[in-house]
């Protein structure tokens, strides 16, 4: 295939996904961009918002990653099953490792901030906050993957090509959405700097 | 991927890359802190920061899962000249040219519906687009070298090269449209 024929095939394989998650990107932005004045009142959180974010895809992704695999291989059933160990372990293993990455994201963001001598929120307010963003989006998210998969693949479609465009649209989008509600939440509970 | 399903298996494959791709992250977070008075003056930036990072990573995940799957298939050589890293290279450019004025026009009209642009749509289409470009051509480069190195040291890059990519180009996102800001405003 020439280079001109290679371009145009890979151009149009990859545009509706990524033009999907431009959608998921923009309205996470908007949730962002009204953030504010909890990211004033919670110095520092703004730093752990990329780890935060960037959380979601890697656990999450990988956790559909693992699933499909499973699909292929035949070691699960493409129905959920509560009682399923596999489905399970795959389950609680990537939200115990996303709120392990949340936590250790929360503790050397106020480390680092510290060391700076920049002002930073209290580490408890911190932890807090990402732990129950973590928490909520991920099983949020574990909910959206296991349908995403399984419906996919009952249907017929490849559920690889399924997992990266949806979870990189839906982790921004509740990501941030969760992150402002976790805010909300752990200050009003009194956890202001 | 292995067949041990059990959360400690899992956790052992998955926790040290995970633990080192967010302090990678936690280093993108620092530079977004450095411009904190900009966002907080514009939000309209901060409505792009998202998107800017997401849509790098994103095209720096793509083109690695195919030059990957081409490496596999015995479809692909390290030079200039091929077809297969010249097409996708190109394409991803291309993305990114088609993509970045569609994220700074809905991020400038998102801003506007909800009261409150301060930057006209040129300015931010501008922002867009400009680190957009700049991020495609590094996230090629980038993942030329990362396909590359996977291959000199004989690991899948499948199992690397995404991971090492995506975060990359999460911290490359925020840097590069740092730097565009500086040099626009």
């Amino acid at each position: 295939m020439s280079v001109i024929g290679v371009a145009r095939e890979a151009y149009e394989a990859a545009l509706p996904a990524l033009s999907a998650s431009l959608v998921g990107g923009l309205i996470a932005g908007v949730v962002l961009g009204g953030m504010e004045a909890e990211l004033r009142a919670v110095p520092g959180l703004l730093v752990a918002v990329p780890a935060l974010l960037a959380t979601r895809g890697n656990v999450y992704g990988s956790l559909g990653a693992r699933l499909s695999t499973g699909l292929h291989q035949g070691l699960i059933e493409p129905y959920v099953d509560a009682g399923d160990p596999r489905l399970r372990g795959a389950a609680a293993a990537a939200l115990v490792n996303g709120l392990l990455a949340c936590a250790v994201a929360a503790v050397a963001v106020f480390l680092i901030l510290t060391a700076l001598g920049d002002t930073v929120a209290p580490l408890s307010t911190l932890v807090a906050i990402s732990l129950l963003s973590g928490l909520l989006s991920g099983i949020a998210l574990t909910a959206v993957v296991v349908v995403v998969v399984f419906t996919g693949y009952r249907r017929g479609h490849d559920p690889d090509s399924l997992v990266g465009p949806v979870v990189t649209t839906t982790g921004d989008v509740f990501g941030v959405a969760f992150l402002l509600l976790s805010v909300r939440l752990v200050l009003a509970a009194g956890g202001g700097g | 991927m292995t067949a041990d399903w059990s959360v400690r298996g899992i956790t052992r494959a998955m926790l040290p890359v995970l633990l080192v791709m967010t302090m990678v992250e936690v280093g993108s977070g620092l530079v977004l802190g450095g411009f904190e008075a900009q966002l907080y003056q514009y939000p309209t930036l901060l409505v792009l920061v998202p998107v800017t990072i997401g849509t790098a990573g994103n095209l720096g995940s793509i083109l690695a899962s195919r030059l990957s799957t081409a490496f596999h298939l015995g479809t692909f050589a390290f030079e200039p000249t091929d077809e297969t890293l010249a097409g996708n290279a190109v394409a991803t450019v291309a993305l990114a040219v088609t993509l970045f004025p569609v994220v700074g026009a809905g991020a400038w009209l998102l801003r506007l519906l909800l009261g409150g642009v301060q930057l006209t749509v040129g300015t931010v289409v501008w922002i867009s687009l400009l680190s957009g470009v700049v991020l495609a051509v590094l996230a090629v480069v980038l993942t030329i070298l990362a396909t590359y190195g996977a291959y000199r040291f004989g690991l899948d890059p499948d199992d690397v090269v995404i991971p090492v990519v995506t975060n990359t180009c999460d911290v490359l996102g925020v840097v590069v449209l740092f730097a565009v800001v500086q040099v626009t405003l």
